[in-house]
């Protein structure tokens, strides 16, 4: 069987150098954010001119990874800038449409890799929206005024509750199998069957059905929550929304915090952070994050932390180190290791952690722990391998320390001589100012960040010796040494400052040069032990085999569906059941 | 109702021998009594016991298609007839160009082909719906009888959908045979499907404007469905146009006929000038530049119903086999348009262009091509009327780019004569182009009911001859009865 051959890049539209992941409502081309009290909206009018790349128009308010990078930004700026709001509602400004979904031209032209790092995001996207009801308590009410096929009803089905004008001609729809021969990958099945447990035979009804399924049928069947008539639709809507937002249990502030542009530089080899730094050694196909911990000790109040605002270290950090993963994923697509580093004070990590801790009821502490956690989630579900290095003067402590977990191996540079016990303050150690390698832990690590698994990273590391994560658990707010960190387990090798270089070295050397394809499988198979959820099953079971169908000539092949889409010729498939 | 109190050889006209389609039979059990309740709900009203001096079919053949009688219109009857069957039939166009024509629907082809047929059917009852209150103003019996002929058969052909779902479609086609009872013309909870089916009709100029630009639209989609590899499907449609020209004809004739009364009454008191729009309004005619945004407003709101001028939808239907183009088999090329191209009017960087597209890709636009042409020539006799009266007055198409809902030419707002415009421009000039209310008010008090047999009203000419050559004195419709 003949390989179709990588595509070719396709151009950013306007002359646009890299995909930028920072924008802000007033530069929104797709989206209207509204806040009326208690209750946002949210309304999609895609601009058919406004796509990310050339060569496409995004009509009937379909998608591409420009249009959902607006939608995510618009959910945290309703997480962080607008702590008022209870209740979300979804909708459409296009008579008759509510959304095509992801563009097909767009995919079809697009690279593989773009393909599967676009619909990362975007499930990423809609994972957020269900953990802003979930976590922050604010309810997702979607509006469905006309068609939402495919990736349109995916992102309906991120909310709560789905509302279906039932005008007999509106539909819910997953018609990517019949028309596109490839999958909803952005959770369109597993949440159909999962989170709304549509039955298994309506279901393969549903997804082999093009046109999709209209109003009292779709509710029967559990696709939408109600079927409203046109003339009674939006008050039905703001009814709800009332409703929701009445329910609610957040408990947020007036007002928010400004969530300020980021100051970024980006140099040919390294970007500039205000707390993180991005270097590129491409040659050797590394990029090195070093994060740089807090400069000053945490406030003294959750008010004050307010006045700091997106300048509150935390804060800063997780929004500069998930603009960095972003980056390095869409625009750095040789790079085969992600390298953490970091230089700072553990203690003052572990104050921060402790502040955060002490004010975990307070709207905009609760606010960063959940990015924080939505961070470190980007961060396990990056592809690249993910190596920590646990040096004399970093800080991997607590919140930071999870990178080290993330990892798929983390290496700790250990004094030269035996050291005395671990906590014994032992002094510079290794001849320069530096305070010697020490990793710490914190109530954090243990129950604010858990995976898409569910599990922290702690517990899912410890699967096989639960007794393991008591010992680290009994450990935490202390500085612990090399020694006592590869005796608990918490890293893969301590080594002495003789073997730290060549080892570090060859291993880099090693991981990059494997395949990429397998590295990627092996590393997604063996980060996620332990249970399943919602969300691992779409980024595994889904995703897997979304990418795997992403790669076959019946979809992307000269005569496959998504090439022959629109062009009025049937695609010709490999009729072979593999 | 039930099976055993129907007969349906004579009650239902039909040559699909229904007797002994116990599938059918079952289906049109439920559905029939839901039909006559929609008639009586949503057909013409004030006139249901009214003997409409009306044309049926009874059967395909020259002798019964056309019998002339008077009848109520709810006994009607309504009959499944399909053109004869063509044994050697082959699909004219697309990947199955040269095979057999189908006599079952093919697995792969049945979703696309039931919305094909769903489609078409719900614009059948919509005209009824939209046409339902004209009884009341109708300028004479002739008139009205013209107009409950043609709300009968658009309800003949949307048994003819029924009839092709209900045998062919299973379980989802009986649920869209009673979906199509359902929705209502401009209803806010139901409409039917297709923005200009939930357009009012006003009066009796919107009618007949309707009749000749929307009604064409419809033959020229049954034109293109008559060529379908689905035999069933083309049979009906090849039936249906028989009819369809009727309705062409009142279209055409109503229109031609006031431009005449216009004509002749500015002739008899000396107006030259088409312009003179008060002048020629008191005498009782309605004046031409008021027809001609009456056009403008139909043919654009007609153009719309093609769908977009490049559309996926089109190309695979045709690749399919499914819907072809308007005379298909008479077209000379491969008829499978895989590296064909076909020119199509675009926006291209604000301006107006002729873009060769794959000729796949423009089925609509070939097929809107052909509509357009069909429109110029009523116009061209339209005209012809003037001149012959001797009145200094054209009409005109305007440029497909005008007032468009659909399409390329959506977002942009252009003059008749093809000017992109901005917004304040058209907003400022609109209604020199488009029926302003004012046109509709004068419009509207000119429809006063004219009830004597042989009479009209004051804006509309008698026709040259009669329904089935009968006097012009004749009673089409006996309203006492």
């Amino acid at each position: 069987m003949s390989e179709t051959p990588h595509n070719a890049e396709r151009p950013l539209a306007n002359g646009q150098k890299r995909i930028d992941f920072q924008t802000e409502p007033a530069r929104y081309r797709h989206w209207k954010l509204a806040v009326d009290g208690a209750v946002a909206t949210l309304t999609m009018d895609v601009d058919e001119k406004g796509a990310l790349f050339d060569g496409y128009e995004l009509k009937l308010n379909s998608y591409d990874l420009g249009v959902d990078i607006e939608l995510a930004d618009a959910i945290e700026r309703l997480r962080f800038e607008y702590p008022q709001v209870r209740a979300l509602v979804l909708r459409s400004a296009k008579p008759r449409v509510f959304s095509a979904g992801a563009n097909i031209r767009m995919l079809a032209g697009a690279t593989h890799a773009h393909k599967v790092n676009f619909c990362k995001f975007t499930n990423e996207t809609r994972n957020g929206i269900e953990d802003f009801s979930a976590n922050s308590g604010v309810a997702t009410l979607c509006a469905i005024n006309g068609t939402a096929a495919g990736g349109g009803y995916e992102l309906a089905l991120a909310a709560d509750h789905i509302i279906l004008i039932d005008d007999g001609a509106a539909s819910v729809a997953l018609p990517e199998l019949p028309l596109l021969a490839v999958l909803p990958g952005t959770g369109g099945l597993t949440r159909i069957s999962d989170k709304r447990k549509v039955r298994r035979d309506l279901a393969d009804v549903f997804c082999t059905t093009e046109e999709g399924v209209k109003g009292a049928r779709a509710k029967d069947w559990r696709l939408v929550d109600e079927a409203v008539p046109g003339s009674k639709f939006d008050d039905a809507v703001a009814a709800r929304a009332k409703e929701f937002a009445a329910k609610s249990r957040r408990d947020g502030a007036a007002s928010g915090i400004k969530l300020t542009p980021l100051t970024r530089r980006f140099e040919t080899d390294s970007i500039e952070y205000a707390t993180l730094m991005v270097e590129f050694q491409r040659s050797e196909r590394i990029a090195t994050i070093v994060l740089r911990g807090p400069t000053a000790p945490p406030p003294n109040s959750a008010d004050a932390m307010v006045q700091q605002g997106a300048e509150f270290w935390p804060l800063k950090l997780a929004r500069e180190l998930d603009d960095a993963i972003l980056h390095i994923r869409l625009n750095e697509l040789e790079v085969a290791a992600l390298v953490f580093k970091s230089s700072g004070d553990p203690e003052q990590v572990l104050a921060y952690d402790r502040f955060l801790e002490t004010n975990k009821a307070h709207w905009l502490a609760r606010e960063i722990r959940l990015l924080w956690k939505r961070v470190l989630k980007r961060v396990d579900l990056t592809s690249r391998s993910l190596v920590t290095l646990i040096e004399p003067g970093s800080c991997f402590a607590g919140t930071l320390a999870e990178l080290a977990f993330a990892s798929d191996r983390s290496y700790m540079l250990a004094p030269t001589l035996p050291s005395p016990a671990s906590g014994g303050g032992s002094g510079r150690g290794s001849g320069d100012n530096k305070h010697p390698a020490a990793i710490a832990l914190s109530a954090a690590n243990f129950g604010d960040y858990p995976m898409a698994n569910g599990i922290t990273r702690l517990a899912c590391r410890f699967l096989a010796d639960p007794s393991a994560l008591e010992a680290a658990k009994a450990e935490r707010e202390k500085l612990l040494d090399a020694e006592r960190a590869q005796k608990l387990g918490l890293v893969t090798f301590a080594l002495d400052d003789i073997d730290w270089d060549d080892e570090v070295r060859v291993f880099l050397e090693e991981r990059a040069s494997f395949s990429p394809d397998s590295l990627t499988g092996m590393e997604a198979n063996l980060r996620f032990a332990g249970p399943e959820t919602l969300e691992s099953k779409i980024f595994a079971r889904l995703t897997a085999w979304q990418n795997w169908i992403f790669q076959r000539p019946n979809a992307i092949g000269d005569e496959g569906a998504l090439k022959r889409y629109g062009t009025g010729q049937k695609p010709a498939f490999d009729m072979r059941r593999v | 109702m039930t099976i055993q109190t129907v007969d349906y050889t004579t009650k239902i006209p039909n040559n699909v021998n229904l007797t002994e389609d116990r599938q059918v039979l079952r289906a049109l059990e439920s559905w029939h009594p839901g039909y006559i309740d929609w008639w009586m709900d949503m057909g013409p009203e004030g006139f249901q016991d009214a003997l409409v001096y009306l044309r049926t079919a009874v059967s395909v053949d020259p002798k019964g298609w056309a019998k002339f009688d008077y009848v109520k219109m709810p006994d009607y009857r309504w009959g499944i007839l399909l053109a004869p069957k063509d044994d050697g039939r082959a699909i004219p166009f697309g990947r199955h160009y040269g095979e057999p024509a189908w006599q079952e629907v093919p697995g792969e082809y049945r979703a696309m082909l039931r919305r094909l047929v769903v489609i078409q059917g719900d614009t059948e009852p919509a005209s009824v719906e939209q046409q339902r209150h004209l009884g009341k103003t109708a300028p004479s019996l002739y008139d009205l009888r013209n107009v409950f002929q043609v709300n009968v058969e658009e309800g003949r052909h949307l048994w003819a959908m029924v009839y092709l779902l209900q045998k062919y479609f299973g379980r989802d086609g009986r649920e869209e045979a009673a979906a199509l009872l359902q929705r209502r013309s401009g209803d806010a909870d139901k409409p039917r499907m297709l923005g200009a089916f939930n357009e009012a009709t006003p009066d009796w100029l919107s009618f007949h404007m309707f009749t000749f630009f929307t009604d064409r639209d419809g033959k020229m989609q049954l034109e293109s469905l008559a060529q379908s590899g689905f035999d069933p499907l083309s049979r009906t449609c090849r039936f249906m146009l028989t009819e369809e020209a009727h309705h062409m004809f009142v279209g055409e004739t109503g229109v031609g006929r006031t431009i005449q009364r216009t004509c002749e009454a500015m002739k008899e008191a000396g107006i030259e000038d088409a312009s003179a729009i008060d002048k020629v309004r008191a005498l009782g005619v309605i004046d031409l530049p008021t027809m001609q945004k009456k056009l403008n407003l139909h043919y654009s709101l007609s153009l719309d119903l093609f769908g977009s001028e490049v559309s996926t939808n089109a190309a695979n239907t045709f690749t399919a086999g499914l819907k072809g183009r308007f005379q298909e088999t008479k077209i000379q090329d491969d008829h499978r348009l895989e590296s064909a191209t076909y020119p199509v009017l675009k926006l291209v960087d604000g301006e107006i262009k002729r873009v060769d597209e794959p000729a796949l890709t423009a089925i609509n636009m070939r097929l809107r091509d052909d509509y357009t042409a069909d429109c110029q020539r009523g116009l061209d006799r339209w005209n012809k009327i003037i001149d012959k009266i001797g009145v200094p007055f054209k009409f005109a198409l305007p440029h497909v780019g005008f007032h468009r809902q659909i399409g390329e030419f959506k977002d942009v707002h252009a003059t008749p004569d093809g000017t992109l415009i901005d917004d304040a421009t058209w907003t400022r000039d609109k209604e020199t182009w488009l029926p302003s209310s004012a046109d509709g008010e004068f419009v509207a008090s000119l429809m006063k009911p004219v009830t004597e047999p042989g009479q009209f009203a004051s804006w509309i000419a008698p026709p040259r001859v009669g329904i089935d050559n009968k006097p012009g004195d004749f009673e089409y419709v006996k309203i006492a009865a």
